[in-house]
């Protein structure tokens, strides 16, 4: 963690996602005003001391409905990472352990998912399904777990024969308890690193997915539809558009540097000696 | 070699089998059975075209035959006809008994996502060489942070939101550059110069997002290569034997560590094609991901099936390019291929 702090980039990532979430935890605190409350009287206005973001075509708060996105923003990147890591740590888990057979038929049915064109299969299956934010989650957490299952079996695969794990073998471990204990523990970093960038990948899915419209649907309000609307209006009200832009440009920003970061320090091949 | 390229062909078989199944399944996630959700979805599809769909898809029969008898077109690259677009062949033209020919949807769309990928493949690769190579040289000093946080805007920036904005700059404020579409009015009558020269203004901007957006991955992945390779012992060697810097960095390091951006671009061609949904409905080209996801909104099953495995099936191929040129660059890797 203290090379981590020690790269400045790595450290604004690390800020730009404490921010966040602290903000979308506090939301309800902060937010001035109800999100789906429309005001008629106060139709597209622009930013000032009583609508810090101005307010949208149905005179709602930007910044109110901004705040309330965030939580949107983030539950659809830890749900669809969480999920995605949890499947790829099974399945690279299985697969760099047991090896032989089990280990061909998981990294053939990765190498399916991965040449299926990601962004199609989940405008797809939400094109099948209805576009709700559960929805959204579990499919971008069923199409995004194959790197992270190559990641942990390379891992796996480069323990197993350790002195460590073959002693614990030795002296009588379970393969739950090598798995669990031994070989996991000793994967965690990259596993963590490919998370945390997942998650930003997620967050740009999500927003893609609700500016085209099959994302969170309204009154609900995410970045990406906050965006979609002002998209009517960007010759007279700029600021629908360039706040949800920007939020969702720091976020992914953040999640990166710090993913990045994070890797940088923990990978001796590319740190500097 | 051959008979590596012979293996690798016929690894792809289990794959293509695969991809069938996952999109056999995606087709039965709707609720009840497609024809009564396409009713309800799109109410133009009257009960004709719901009956056709029934029969294109057999589904009176069991399952397992459906997907046997789904296989079986897809083994002769039938993907029938739209149910949005009068009854336009999914994939290749068709010639009906008075020789007039309809091209197909797919057949259309492909060349243009494939200009516009190859287009940002080409920036990318001139923006993100220099970039990762110099990020390598100054690891850690300002010119390193610098070009990584520009890199990372590049891929955090929303492509559509940037897309909005760019549209709106260039577009509508000062009309410097056309915002949609691939053709200005007007441009059949053009000369080929002048046609070329359309074409490719309309092209500017979608081509720009789409590399912007593909920047951070090759760059950062050039500078660990660099970084990982400047560590070897062959570098401490080739210093070591009093080579000059930049033949150490140009000739041994850089040549090595560029090796793996042949799999890299293999590996990122369904990404592109997936990105290319977004870029394209925003400007309206009519390539690949507009097609899409137009099918999509219509519920247009064909198209969507069509779409879903074409795409698939040239990812794999691409992939097979990369591992073969793999193995034509690096030698290390063509005599493991040969033993």
């Amino acid at each position: 963690m203290n090379k981590v702090l020690h790269n400045p980039l790595a450290l604004i990532g690390f800020v730009i996602i404490a921010g966040i979430l602290f903000m979308a935890l506090i939301a309800p605190l902060i937010a001035p005003y109800d999100p789906d409350a429309i005001n008629v009287k106060a139709i597209l206005l622009s930013p000032s001391a009583n609508h810090l973001m101005g307010t949208d075509g149905l005179g709602r708060d930007v910044f109110t409905r901004m705040l309330y996105g965030s939580r949107i923003s983030l539950m659809v990147g830890f749900v669809a990472v969480g999920i995605a890591t949890a499947i790829g740590i099974i399945l690279g888990a299985i697969a760099g352990f047991y090896r032989g057979w089990v280990d061909t038929v998981i990294m053939r049915v990765v190498d399916v998912m991965l040449s299926i064109p990601t962004f199609f299969l989940i405008l797809a299956v939400i094109a099948f399904l209805t576009p709700s934010i559960w929805n959204i989650m579990i499919v971008i957490g069923l199409t995004s777990w194959m790197g992270v299952t190559r990641l942990v079996r390379a891992e796996f695969l480069s323990l197993r024969n350790r002195e460590f794990v073959l002693a614990a073998q030795a002296l009588g471990a379970k393969d739950a308890r090598l798995i669990f204990t031994h070989l996991l523990p000793n994967s965690l970093t990259p596993i963590i690193v490919s998370s945390i960038l997942g998650i930003a990948s997620a967050v740009l899915v999500e927003s893609g997915l609700s500016f085209l419209g099959l994302g969170v649907q309204a009154p609900q309000a995410s970045w990406g539809n906050i965006l979609t609307d002002g998209k009517e209006y960007i010759q007279f009200a700029w600021w629908l558009s360039l706040f949800p832009g920007l939020a969702i440009l720091i976020t992914v920003l953040g999640y990166n540097l710090l993913g990045d970061g994070l890797r940088d320090a923990y990978n001796p091949r590319t740190s500097q000696h | 070699m051959l008979k590596y390229l012979l293996k690798r062909f016929f690894w792809m078989i289990p794959l293509i089998i695969g991809i069938s199944l996952i999109s056999f399944f995606i087709m039965h996630l709707a609720p009840g059975d497609i024809t009564t959700s396409e009713a309800s979805f799109n109410p133009k599809a009257s009960e004709e075209s719901r009956q056709k769909l029934r029969e294109l898809y057999s589904l009176d029969k069991p399952v397992i035959v459906q997907y046997g008898l789904w296989v079986k077109r897809m083994a002769t690259l039938d993907f029938g006809t739209s149910f949005a677009s009068h009854q336009r062949p999914v994939f290749w033209e068709t010639k009906d008994k008075d020789g007039n020919i309809t091209l197909g949807m797919i057949q259309e769309a492909l060349p243009i996502t494939l200009l516009i990928n190859v287009l940002s493949l080409i920036l990318i690769i001139a923006v993100a060489l220099p970039l990762g190579v110099i990020s390598a040289l100054k690891q850690n000093q300002l010119a390193d942070r610098g070009i990584t946080l520009f890199v990372f805007i590049g891929f955090a920036i929303p492509g559509f939101w940037l897309a909005l904005i760019l549209m709106y700059w260039t577009g509508v404020q000062h009309a410097w550059l056309p915002i949609s579409g691939l053709e200005s009015m007007g441009h059949e009558h053009l000369t080929w110069f002048y046609r070329t020269i359309d074409t490719l203004k309309h092209l500017v901007l979608p081509v720009f997002i789409s590399g912007l957006t593909g920047l951070a991955g090759i760059s950062l992945f050039v500078r660990n290569g660099m970084l990982e390779v400047l560590h070897q012992d062959y570098i401490t060697t080739a210093r070591a034997k009093g080579l000059k810097e930049n033949r150490v960095i140009y000739g041994h390091a850089l040549r090595n560590a560029l090796l793996p951006l042949i799999t890299i671009f293999g590996l990122s061609i369904p990404g592109l094609i997936g990105g290319s949904v977004i870029a394209e409905s925003i400007f309206a080209i009519p390539g690949m991901g507009k097609l899409f996801y137009d099918a999509v909104l219509m519920r247009d099953f064909p198209v969507i099936m069509g779409i879903l495995t074409i795409g698939s099936v040239l990812t794999l191929i691409g992939n097979l390019l990369a591992d073969l040129s793999y193995a034509w660059a690096d030698p290390r890797v063509r005599r493991g291929v040969m033993q």
